[in-house]
């Protein structure tokens, strides 16, 4: 009587894998497996498929140039002649010096609100910059025209009278130049260097500074000789997400760069990046030689930050366990 | 007492205080930035700013109705593509998952979420605007979209996967299939988190404006429909504040405090909304 009641239910019940096809089409299981599949798999599809329109569509600047087009400095659209060198060398700088200023500031800012500000006080700042983060970055360029350029252009004469016995700060100076577009992305990218940092710190088990601290380091040694080599990996991880970003920032470095394609020592002179030229003359590209070197260097800028994310992405995976840290 | 020990603590303190400079510096641009908006942006505003069109060169007034309208217009069409197909592929993730797919899904997402946005924009200007010959809201809107997949993506699986194991074992222990405790209980736990993840997505790409430079391109005039070039906000910050006119310069000050009281409201919104949920959860 009782296996009676238990046996056509226990026949009735659902047991996972073991149920026919037909039965999980019926119950929906198939066709929501195989949609959100769909949707899934549509992210490395649309991946895949930007890749090879970039491909496809700068075949006419890569057959036309080669390698030499990532070494010749003439950008001469009258001419036909496309060489990428000073955009790429005005990337780099400009991303060069932002890592420079932003990775002090914001590893030391990441230290303090992971080691000595209290909890509460260090979730309200990290709440403040990752506000900071979510700033359009058009806005942080309206922001480096109208206040910071003017700034760096009065602080000339200090910044040549300290620093104007190197090259690097030589030259005529009319506030839009490399240095301005360096400070702008530095602005940009701290935010995302603490808020990563400051998590990688905030996941070193606690038993590694009572250590510290239990054979007599004061509470820095323990921070910088414990718990920072300890999270190494992720911080680099932090900063190389930082310096994709520097590198394929548009809009804020177009506002302030100088759009001026020559190659110059000096960070005071006028430069040119990748992502600022296809912003400017991407509409205005005449001829299918000029937009297919447009979409070149679209192709340069998407291989450049695939691989430092995708290297970024692996550290900061294997300290904190995730891929994602935003 | 001991030189050495003195040289130590020193070092201590001066590096400390270091890093709490270093935290001040960084919050402290967050401030000046807002209160300089404010402060330029604010004064500026007027109502006009959101009914009128723009003027002509050297006539004073007007305001952006036309690029509000537009952004609008390129964000919906942007949620339309991105946000179930971002959604459900979270769902496959959080769901469906744990094969070797769904890392290689997982970590491509990733790269595609890093990819500069204005390789985006040539990617649907070779897309749309390519085949089609004129800018168009559809092309931006398509850009914009596909920037938000990514993002709605990792998130929707981030909260989906933050719901207790247990609660898909109850529904599925009351003979509910597979797929009817995914959306009769394990969607409804965790909608909250998966809406202030969508809302994240929209406040990132409302302020994008590189992929929006040669797709939707811009509009001094309404444009219906989907097919012109039409207007954004963005897109009027960046053309108006290089502009050699003063009057334009007040007009972008004006344009990006909107902007930014926006994606700055919504950003608030979302995290107080997270963090009360987390509290809750524990």
């Amino acid at each position: 009587m009782s296996s009676s009641l238990v046996t056509p239910a226990s026949a009735r019940l659902p047991q996972g894998r073991a149920r026919s096809f037909r039965e999980r089409l019926k119950a929906g299981d198939e066709a929501a497996y195989v949609l959100t599949l769909a949707c899934a798999a549509s992210i490395v599809l649309v991946t895949a498929w930007l890749a090879f329109e970039l491909w496809k569509n700068s075949a006419l600047s890569r057959h036309a140039f080669g390698w030499s087009f990532l070494f010749t400095k003439t950008w001469d659209p009258v001419a036909g002649q496309f060489g990428a060198l000073p955009f790429i060398y005005g990337t780099l700088v400009t991303s060069a010096l932002a890592l420079l200023l932003a990775v002090p500031l914001g590893v030391g800012a990441a230290i303090f609100l992971a080691e000595l500000a209290p909890p509460r006080i260090s979730d309200a700042l990290a709440f403040l910059i990752e506000l900071l983060a979510a700033v359009p970055s058009v806005i942080f360029g309206l922001l480096g025209i109208f206040i910071m350029v003017p700034i760096l252009r009065s602080a000339e004469p200090w910044l040549k009278g300290a620093l104007g016995f190197l090259p690097l700060f030589q030259g005529p100076f009319y506030g839009v130049s490399l240095l301005a577009a360096g400070v702008v992305l530095a602005i940009m990218i701290v935010p995302f260097i603490i808020s990563i940092s400051r998590e990688v710190l905030l996941a070193v088990p606690s038993d590694q500074r009572e250590a510290a601290l239990a054979v007599g380091a004061t509470r820095w040694e323990s921070t910088w000789d414990i718990v920072v080599p300890f999270a190494r990996k992720g911080i680099m991880g932090s900063i190389f997400l930082a310096l994709a970003r520097a590198l394929g920032e548009t809009m804020a470095v177009t506002m302030v760069i100088g759009n001026d394609p020559k190659i110059s020592a000096s960070l005071l002179a006028p430069g040119y990046s990748i992502a600022a030229v296809i912003a400017n003359e991407f509409t205005e590209a005449t001829g299918d030689l000029y937009l297919s070197a447009l979409i070149e260097l679209g192709l340069v800028l998407f291989a450049l930050t695939f691989v430092i994310n995708g290297v970024a992405r692996l550290l900061i995976l294997t300290t904190t366990g995730r891929g994602t840290a935003q | 007492m001991n030189v050495h020990l003195i040289r130590r603590k020193a070092v201590n303190v001066a590096m400390l205080s270091l890093t709490g400079v270093c935290t001040v510096l960084a919050v402290g641009v967050l401030f000046f930035i807002l209160g300089y908006l404010v402060w330029n942006g604010g004064t500026s505003l007027s109502w006009n700013f959101f009914t009128k069109l723009p003027t002509p060169v050297g006539e004073a007034g007007g305001g952006m109705a036309n690029a509000i309208v537009g952004s609008a217009k390129l964000l919906l069409l942007a949620t339309l593509i991105g946000v179930p197909t971002g959604f459900l592929g979270g769902v496959y993730l959080a769901e469906f998952g744990g094969t070797v797919f769904s890392s290689i899904v997982r970590y491509t997402t990733d790269l595609l979420n890093g990819v500069p946005s204005i390789v985006m924009g040539i990617f649907a200007y070779t897309l749309i605007v390519l085949p089609q010959r004129h800018f168009s809201a559809l092309a931006g809107g398509i850009a914009l979209g596909i920037m938000m997949i990514p993002i709605t993506l990792r998130s929707s699986e981030e909260f989906l996967r933050a719901v207790p194991m247990a609660l898909r074992e109850a529904a599925m222990a009351l003979g509910a299939s597979k797929t009817t405790a995914v959306v009769t209980v394990v969607i409804p736990a965790a909608i909250h988190g998966i809406a202030t993840g969508i809302m994240l997505a929209l406040a990132r790409v409302a302020g994008e404006t590189a992929p929006l430079l040669f797709t939707a391109f811009s509009n001094r005039f309404w444009s219906p429909g989907w097919r012109q070039p039409t207007a954004s906000l963005p897109v009027m910050i960046y053309t108006y504040a290089i502009a050699p006119y003063e009057d334009w310069h007040r007009q972008a000050w004006s344009a990006a405090f909107v902007l930014l009281s926006l994606v700055l409201i919504v950003n608030i919104l979302a995290r107080v909304i997270l963090s009360r949920n987390r509290h809750v959860r524990r």
